[in-house]
């Protein structure tokens, strides 16, 4: 074979070209890029889950602020003193009434007169008296001079020309436009009240003679579709003399006669043939006097302002011994200087209030907090008045200007107090815990107490824990340590598969199936606790005495197995005996003897079948993870202390359980963690009821069924969509936290194993 | 002896063993359990009438026993119960007596002490019915068209001729009705979305206007001609009727277009009952739910099961992969990592719940409500990704599965050994060859241990998904014949809420029961052999690598 020398030698070797090495060299870039970003990306998001849950949450937390936005001269001046002053919802108009009766409506920016408009009344009548109706619904009444009175209601009609919003303002009559008589004797009406609402209407006047009026406007659904109203008047058997504020509900059930001094009379006018006096009482300090009276919004609260400079809080509550009385829930210090004038907000409890100095405060009422003291105005303040989504105030001094605010105050509800603490809610006879979110009603006072979950949640993870410890510690010993190497690999995939079973499978068999087995077997389930164990010791002591040759048969390490079959036997045998037991000692039901003993009430979905449930559910997680601590104890460990003439049990106990005890900590910690946030069991096994109990045979709701129950309905960026948020947080940390120490502790616990 | 036998602690040791076998019985009694009670479900079990008399009135009740319960004499008397003296215990049964048409309620509680007769006749019937639950009774005649066509004997052959025909025309209305008229729903309201479009956008001019005009004639023509067409086969189904008699003799005429089966149990032999029950079991999983949920088959659970998880399979294993790949292959081993492995070991114990408000609020809030301001503001104010659906569902738990899928792959790639990379590096490979070509496939079983045990967990979550896009019943399947086929925004139903909302949120829960516990084991099974599978290559790959260290 000729070789040709002017070739190269091939040596099979592919010769690789710069530019395929540059390719390469580019692919391996690429993939280490792709790959470090891609981890870190997803690391990132995963971080991103906290960093989401504290940027939901932190609004919360910020105080409120307010902001000057204009000044301007009252408009119209020459029309009269004002009496009212009113925001409509946009903030863009707003209406000035006056003691000549006209309505001035102008632009809440600039100050500029939209409308002016007379309020009907007859030429001769003069007006003596003004009273505010239910604010959301923007009516006010008039008394005067002859004895009659006028609702009027401010409304507002938005419409779009031109894709352009235009509020237009008017003036209603809801009782029609001729006033009311309400004094046959013509005296004027010195102070007055009115409230309507769909049924009824009700106005209250003080004559100049003293006396107290009232009538009383039912609504009759006439056949032709249009509403006749019946008129009931009557004249209340209290003293008029001496009356400042005359106050009266929105649902027309009491009325509240005040002076300056302090002295309450509130009047139970519920039923106009038969109006009492509920209480008499005086509200103040000595050498104090009240300075001005208003609603909280709902009209369940009186918040009353004083010349020291404190807004108290009363409300009608009906207490322990089911006495019905006005009772002091909280006060505000306000200032040094009496209180001016007080607005409430429409929509929450929350309200406004304005000293001498000109110094304003806005208060939550039911999280006792205060968001903002600023001085607002340098000149006294003449009136006052909230928008009515609570995000701008409007005030007027005594130098006839107007000042314009616009307040950020999103979240007041929430503060330490509210969240943590006893709190004394609207018609409750004592401040308490109480979780209750939302109603339908927008006067709705939320009671956003998280204690009752929180305790809820331990309770459930308590009860769980109590049966899950026992039993997956115990097994995770005898699994790792006397247990057949063969029957282990059986036994550890058949209990960790308890770990995959879906919970809603568990809260489902724990709601429908345990919870009726539970309430109709209770005695057996306690007999169980008693008998198991007994026939498991009898057994092995039994065990002792049989022929050799017989136990042999079972190889070492099988125990487990033989004791299936006892422990079947034994809780088949406690259901039978526990009807004839719960008839000897408990008269055919131990539930009822509980109750008549002791009252402890039985709920059917309680903390025991939750204790079962999710216990079950914590089994095991906590069993794989001491068993594999156990398991991994070093052998020369054990096997010197048998060679010391231990006990199997006694290495066991002393050395293997000593050195384990970190992982079996950690196992525990994880299980703990698991039963905290645990859902679907507690959602469905459990009537979710947010009580402060700690009975095994009561309910719960849990932090993490709560979000599940009120997530999907609580409105976006609502103070109550951000508390679930905070929840979920609260929850997301202490898991995490928990997992981590636990994680920590098992680690170090591999590199001890490591070293010995 | 025996105190010594104490000291030495062996009982302690018996007791550890009895925790175990607790636990064990515990497992496998449950399993049982929901084998049994779902299983039960498709049993054709034997109707019986009995004669029942509590001293106020003399009636015949015909049902299936559901349930019996004893109590003890003093218990019985306790709660109220009146009970001869001489009895030795008070027994209760519990009956489904159907009929709730007629009676008010399917189930109800005699005392066995009033029973006078019992009887198992053959010729009692049991009709599925598409409302009001079973019907239990017997069969009279049937009608076509009003006239009596087979009575007594033949009537129940004639009968389940007649039903068959039912049954077929049915399907066709259904096809009509879901398939036809609901894509020109889809096409219809595809058209006004082009239009808003086309007139935010300013483009909307005539020719537009002219084809949207034609498209709408086109499908409004194409309605009519199917509203013609269902109008006949609507008569054609009304056509038939059985008439019936319950168990006070009352005679009832039951359109054969609203039966689903008919049946005498009494009179079939176990063969013909299997067979009953493989139609019954079929019928289950690839029918529709009927009556809220608590009666026919929960197909479309199990295809929106199916097809959330394969998305998030789909999400999940690609960046679980990365992720683990960049922490074992390319990060460097110091605190910081470590620190990460801990997190993301620990996120797998964060509650699932916590998952889904973070994918309510940043998913569907958030991105969702970005998206259709982007793409879609032609649907506003109804919002279409701004709203919980598939996609998010999807996500919500692929962020949920995803540290299951890092710790299972690292864990593969930390047993490969050291060896084998420096081998393969040291013949000139590079890094990402390496990575490639001989790290990733031999930890390939790993990923797929991971991807299993992802798919097992996310089958069986419910509580994130209640927030993110499950709905007890979904109007249409998430995939249909409709461009683009799959549609990411839609609500779907899954069969674990599905377990949670016919156990807890229907109003019959009695007569669901059953259903549930069919459902139950069906979820259970899925999830169980997809963790045996799991658990089982995991072992395999064990054995393999210790081959390869050796």
């Amino acid at each position: 074979m000729a070789v040709n020398s002017k070739q190269p030698y091939n040596s099979g070797l592919q010769t690789v070209s710069p530019q395929y090495q540059k390719w390469r060299l580019f692919k391996d870039k690429t993939t280490e890029y792709g790959v470090v970003a891609g981890g870190l990306g997803v690391i990132v998001a995963i971080v991103l889950i906290f960093f989401y849950l504290l940027y939901v949450v932190f609004p919360l937390f910020i105080s409120a602020e307010a902001k000057l936005v204009n000044q301007y001269s009252v408009p119209e001046s020459n029309l009269g003193k004002t009496l009212l002053l009113a925001m409509e919802e946009q903030n863009e108009k707003a209406a000035r009434l006056t003691e000549t009766g006209t309505a001035i409506f102008f632009n809440v920016k600039d100050g500029q007169t939209v409308k002016i408009e007379k309020i009907k009344i007859p030429d001769q009548a003069k007006i003596t008296s003004f009273g505010q109706g239910d604010l959301p619904k923007g009516n006010v009444v008039y008394g005067l001079l002859n004895g009659a009175a006028i609702i009027v209601k401010l409304g507002y009609k938005t419409s779009y020309p031109n894709d352009v919003r235009t509020i237009t303002p008017s003036l209603e009559y809801p009782l029609g436009q001729q006033p009311i008589l309400m004094d046959e004797k013509k005296n004027a009406l010195i102070h007055i009240a009115a409230r309507i609402n769909d049924e009824q209407a009700t106005l209250v006047a003080v004559t100049s003679e003293k006396q107290i009026l009232m009538s009383r406007f039912s609504k009759e659904e006439s056949l032709f579709g249009d509403d006749e109203y019946e008129r009931n008047d009557t004249v209340l058997d209290v003293p008029g003399q001496n009356i400042d504020y005359l106050l009266l509900d929105k649902r027309q059930q009491y009325l509240y006669l005040i002076n300056k001094q302090g002295d309450i009379t509130v009047v139970d006018i519920h039923n106009a043939d038969d109006t009492k006096i509920l209480e008499k009482l005086n509200v103040l300090e000595p050498k104090v006097q009240v300075t001005v009276v208003s609603f909280l919004t709902g009209e369940l609260s009186l918040l009353i302002g004083d010349s020291s400079g404190v807004v108290s809080q009363w409300s009608i509550i009906r207490d322990e011994k089911q006495k019905v009385g006005l009772k002091r829930l909280r006060a505000f210090k306000v200032s040094q200087k009496p209180v001016v004038a007080i607005s409430p907000e429409q929509r929450r409890k929350g309200f406004i209030a304005i000293d001498a100095d000109g110094v304003a405060g806005i208060y939550h009422t039911t999280a006792e907090r205060e968001l903002i003291r600023e001085l607002v105005s340098k000149h006294k303040p003449v009136y006052l008045t909230m928008s009515p989504r609570a995000n701008a105030f409007v005030m007027q001094d005594s130098e006839d200007k107007i000042h314009f605010w616009s307040v950020k105050n999103e979240h007041p509800e929430v503060s330490m107090s509210s969240l943590w603490g006893k709190v004394w809610y609207e018609s409750y006879p004592k401040p308490d815990y109480i979780w209750q979110s939302s109603s339908s009603s927008n006067d709705f006072e939320p009671k956003m107490s998280l204690k009752p979950l929180v305790l809820g949640t331990l309770k459930a993870a308590f009860y769980s824990m109590l049966m899950a410890i026992p039993l997956a510690l115990m097994g995770a010993i005898y699994t790792a340590y006397f247990m057949a190497p063969k029957m282990r690999k059986l036994v550890k995939p058949t209990i960790e598969i308890m770990e995959a079973l879906p919970t809603v499978i568990l809260g489902f068999l724990a709601g429908l199936w345990l919870a009726p087995f539970v309430e109709e077997n209770l005695l057996g389930i306690f007999a169980i606790l008693f008998f198991v164990p007994l026939a498991v010791i009898v057994f092995a002591l039994g065990w002792q005495y049989i022929p050799q040759a017989i136990r042999h048969k079972i190889p070492e390490g099988w125990d487990a197995a033989i004791l299936i079959p006892v422990i079947i036997l034994s809780t088949w045998l406690a259901f039978i005996i526990s009807p004839s037991m719960e008839d000897i000692f408990f008269n055919g039901s131990i539930r009822n003897w509980m109750k008549n003993q002791f009252g402890i009430g039985y709920d059917q979905r309680n903390a025991l079948i939750i204790g079962l449930a999710m216990g079950f559910a914590v089994i095991p997680t906590i069993f794989s993870i001491a068993e594999d601590a156990i398991f991994s104890v070093p052998k020369h460990l054990t096997v010197g202390s048998l060679a010391l003439g231990a006990t199997p049990w006694q290495t066991m106990l002393r050395v293997v359980l000593l050195t384990a005890s970190p992982g079996i900590f950690s196992g525990i910690m994880i299980g703990f963690g698991r039963a905290i946030g645990e859902t679907m069991i507690v959602l469905m096994a459990t009537g979710n009821t947010p009580v402060m109990d700690l009975s095994i045979f009561q309910g719960m709701r849990t932090l993490a069924a709560n979000i599940a129950v009120e997530m999907p309905e609580a409105e976006v960026n609502s103070t109550h969509y951000r508390v679930l948020f905070l929840a979920a947080l609260v929850l997301f940390v202490f898991t995490f936290v928990f997992n981590t120490l636990a994680e920590i502790v098992r680690q170090n616990l591999r590199q001890k194993y490591s070293s010995l | 002896m025996i105190k010594a036998w104490f000291k030495s602690g062996s009982p302690w040791v018996w007791l550890n063993a009895a925790a175990v076998s607790t636990s064990i019985i515990l497992v496998v009694g449950l399993l049982i359990l929901i084998a049994v009670r779902g299983l039960g479900h498709f049993w054709s079990s034997d109707i019986v009438e009995y004669l029942y008399d509590d001293g106020f009135q003399q009636t015949v009740i015909i049902g299936e026993v559901v349930e019996t319960s004893r109590m003890t004499v003093n218990e019985a008397k306790a709660s109220g119960y009146k009970v001869p003296d001489n009895a030795e215990f008070f027994e209760q049964r519990l009956i489904k007596t159907g009929n709730r048409d007629i009676l008010g309620s399917d189930f109800r509680w005699i005392q066995s002490q009033y029973i006078k007769k019992q009887s198992y006749l053959k010729d009692l019937i049991v009709l599925e019915r598409r409302e009001w639950g079973n019907f239990y009774g017997r069969l009279v005649s049937v009608k076509e068209n009003g006239k009596i066509v087979a009575e007594g004997g033949k009537a129940y052959q004639v009968a389940q001729q007649s039903i068959d025909r039912a049954l077929e025309l049915f399907d066709e209305i259904e096809f009509l009705q879901k398939k036809k008229i609901g894509s020109i729903n889809y096409a219809l309201e595809h058209l006004r979305l082009k239009n808003r479009r086309l007139q935010l956008q300013g483009k909307w001019n005539e020719d537009e206007a002219q084809q949207q005009t034609a498209g709408k004639t086109f499908y409004e023509q194409s309605y009519q001609e199917l509203q013609k067409r269902l109008v006949g086969l609507y008569l054609k189904i009304r056509r038939d009727s059985l008439v019936v008699k319950d168990s006070s003799d009352t005679t009832v005429e039951i359109p054969v277009a609203k039966v689903v089966r008919l049946l005498q149990p009494n009179a079939m032999n176990v063969a013909e009952k299997i067979w009953q029950y493989g139609i019954k079991f079929f019928d289950f999983v690839s029918e529709v739910p009927r009556e809220a949920n608590t009666e026919g088959g929960i197909f479309p659970a199990i295809f929106g099961t199916v097809m959330m998880v394969m998305l998030m399979a789909v999400i999940v294993t690609p960046f679980g992969v990365i992720a683990a790949v960049y922490m074992r292959e390319y990060a460097s081993q110091g605190l910081t990592i470590r620190i990460i492995r801990i997190a993301v070991n620990n996120l797998a114990g964060v509650p699932s719940i916590v998952y889904g408000v973070f994918g309510l609020g940043f998913f569907v809030y958030i991105l969702g409500g970005k998206i259709d301001q982007l793409f879609y503001p032609e649907a506003a104010p109804a919002p279409v990704f701004g709203t919980p659906g598939l996609l998010w569902a999807s996500l919500t738990l692929a962020l949920l599965t995803l540290p299951v899928v890092i710790v299972s792959t690292e864990e593969g790639l930390a047993r490969i050994p050291k060896s084998i990379r420096e081998g393969s590096l040291a013949l000139g490979a590079t890094k990402s060859e390496t990575l490639w070509r001989t790290v990733l496939p031999m930890a390939s079983p790993a990923m797929m241990t991971g991807l299993i045990l992802a798919v097992a967990r996310a089958a069986g979550e419910v509580a994130p998904l209640m927030l993110v896009g499950v709905v007890k019943m979904a109007p249409t399947l998430p995939v249909d014949g409709n461009f683009p086929f799959l549609h990411l925004e839609r609500k779907f139903m899954h069969l674990g809420f599905h377990i949670y909302d016919v156990g807890f949120q229907s109003p019959n829960v009695e007569a669901a029961r059953p259903l549930v516990y069919a459902t139950s084991l069906l979820l259970v099974l899925v999830i169980i052999g997809l963790n045996v599978f799991a658990i089982g290559i995991r072992n395999h790959l064990r054995e393999k690598y210790r081959a390869l260290e050796n």
